[in-house]
């Protein structure tokens, strides 16, 4: 086994991932004061790959930076800006720089970004992806079936949205990625907590669960403008108006607590739901209070 | 059908500007279709360009013909005498026409009137949407008769996408999730079974990937 995470699954201890979103520029300071505030707080930091379509340091290049650090990364890679060729070539260079987590995924619209006029790729898609980087690791091949000197063993992982439409296709879905040879997965943010545990009891029941570690993702909510534009812009998302009310209802100065306590709360309950083997904090741009998250959860450890 | 939708007036304006005299050539077929190029649409933008010429002063002398189609040599020979008495061509056509005028019409300067789209058809009065992309291997039994790789905006073969939301598709709320519509019409077709079926990568080497096409009929070859 390459990568500590998938040991520390596999070892079934509760994991716990964060999020690193590469700079706009060739900076690595912002990099080096990511890594200082997560260090020692989580097992594995998501690099993100151009997210929302808006260009930034390769996620290559920044997860190399996190290896160097001594951390480990979890390599995002979208298939909307490259094709196969690219992809392939890619993820034989990021495991040569240390890196052992990839989570394969389509990528966010380009409309959305800051180049809509960007022609996109999607070449193949994401659930071709995971199936590619398996097939590297299983036979040793690459996709035209041309033996590697020495494939890229990745433990790899995929995306699941229990909140997005058509909710019955969801677990179907999951299924499919999966048996392509998801090893984890992590979720979009968990807000709606009755949609997800009916989400991840119709994995258990069919299996699913036992096939494939699943982290859930969470998202501190800052401030309830910050709810409002999540839920209504962001793809994808579902807020409750309940959560969102209860961002309204406390006086702005402590709403990024609250936004903490909603998500300690959430996180209390994923810890004691069958079938989630850990947690994944997307603390978009306010990495400093992931320490505190983690501590606060009781999931503080060794960690890093 | 090919759909397209006519440049704005000013841009054909300044297209045709250098030019004394030009023959505004419609296309009977398709651009007719979605009111784009057929012949009413040659008359319309030939009196706009008049008044607009006349407006600005300028000299530019308009003249106006609708073949069946401007992608066919048979057709493309009607417009011959008028290509020869013009300084240039405005073709109304979409860009295979466009080009087949410049074939045919080797001396004259053929411009394009109109800005090409899809392959469509016109789902309701005035609505024309997008439905195949031409990629040369058709996929469609597979997806109930919705082609994912043309109207999924991710081209997902083994969708859908954490963006669908109610029907819709993420880029925007007026664009239906095509996964949706393939589960929708599996389901009622009893076949959603077959959706769990992994669907390994395009191959995309007969579509314009593979470089520019060529349709051979050997049994039409004279």
């Amino acid at each position: 086994m390459n990568s500590n995470l998938q040991k520390k699954l596999v070892n079934k201890e509760f994991v716990v991932t964060a999020e690193c979103g590469p700079p706009r520029g060739a900076n690595t300071a912002v990099i080096t004061k990511k890594i200082q505030l997560l260090n020692g707080h989580v097992d594995a930091v998501n690099v993100t790959d151009n997210q929302t379509a808006i260009v930034r340091m390769s996620s290559i290049a920044a997860s190399a930076h996190l290896v160097a650090a001594g951390m480990e990364p979890v390599m995002q890679m979208v298939v909307r800006d490259r094709n196969r060729i690219a992809i392939q070539s890619d993820i034989m260079g990021a495991y040569s720089l240390g890196i052992r987590n990839i989570l394969c995924l389509s990528g966010d619209h380009q409309k959305f970004g800051s180049q809509p006029d960007a022609l996109n790729v999607f070449d193949i898609d994401s659930t071709n992806l995971i199936h590619t980087v398996r097939q590297m690791r299983e036979t040793g091949r690459d996709m035209s079936g041309y033996d590697l000197d020495q494939a890229p063993k990745m433990f790899i992982g995929a995306a699941a949205n229990p909140f997005a439409d058509p909710f019955e296709y969801r677990v179907l879905r999951l299924a499919k990625k999966i048996a392509a040879g998801a090893d984890f997965i992590q979720t979009q943010c968990i807000y709606n907590m009755e949609k997800f545990k009916e989400w991840i009891k119709q994995a258990r029941d069919i299996g699913l669960t036992e096939k494939v570690f699943i982290l859930g993702g969470v998202t501190p909510l800052r401030s309830a403008g910050m709810a409002r534009y999540m839920n209504q812009r962001v793809a994808g998302m579902d807020i409750p108006d309940k959560v969102i009310r209860r961002m309204e209802q406390v006086p702005k100065e402590q709403a990024p607590e609250e936004g903490v306590q909603i998500c300690l709360e959430t996180i209390e309950e994923l810890k004691n739901l069958q079938g989630v083997h850990g947690v994944h904090i997307m603390a978009i741009e306010w990495e400093e209070i992931v320490g505190q998250i983690v501590q606060r959860s009781g999931l503080k450890k060794a960690r890093g | 059908m090919i759909t397209g939708s006519q440049k704005p007036l000013k841009e054909i304006a300044t297209l045709v500007e250098p030019y004394e005299r030009i023959l505004i050539l419609g296309c009977g077929t398709c651009v007719k279709t979605c009111f784009a190029g057929g012949e009413d649409e040659v008359a319309v933008l030939a009196s706009a360009l008049r008044l607009y010429f006349k407006k600005n002063y300028k000299m530019v002398a308009i003249d106006e013909l609708t073949i069946e189609r401007q992608c066919e040599n048979e057709f493309i020979q009607e417009a011959s005498f008028k290509a020869g008495q013009n300084d240039a061509i405005l073709s109304l056509a979409c860009g295979a026409g466009v080009q087949a005028l410049a074939k045919r019409f080797a001396k004259s300067p053929v411009l394009p009137g109109v800005n090409t789209t899809f392959i469509g058809i016109q789902e309701s009065p005035g609505i024309f949407t997008e439905e195949c992309s031409g990629c040369g291997n058709c996929g469609l039994a597979v997806f109930g008769g919705i082609c994912p790789l043309t109207r999924c905006s991710k081209k997902l073969l083994n969708g859908p996408c954490g963006g669908s939301c109610r029907g819709k598709c993420e880029i925007d709320a007026d664009t239906d999730c095509a996964w949706q519509l393939i589960i929708d019409r599996m389901t009622l077709l009893g076949q959603l079974d077959n959706l769990a079926t992994y669907i390994p990568p395009k191959n995309w080497s007969t579509s314009l990937s593979g470089g520019p096409r060529k349709l051979i009929r050997e049994d039409h070859i004279i």
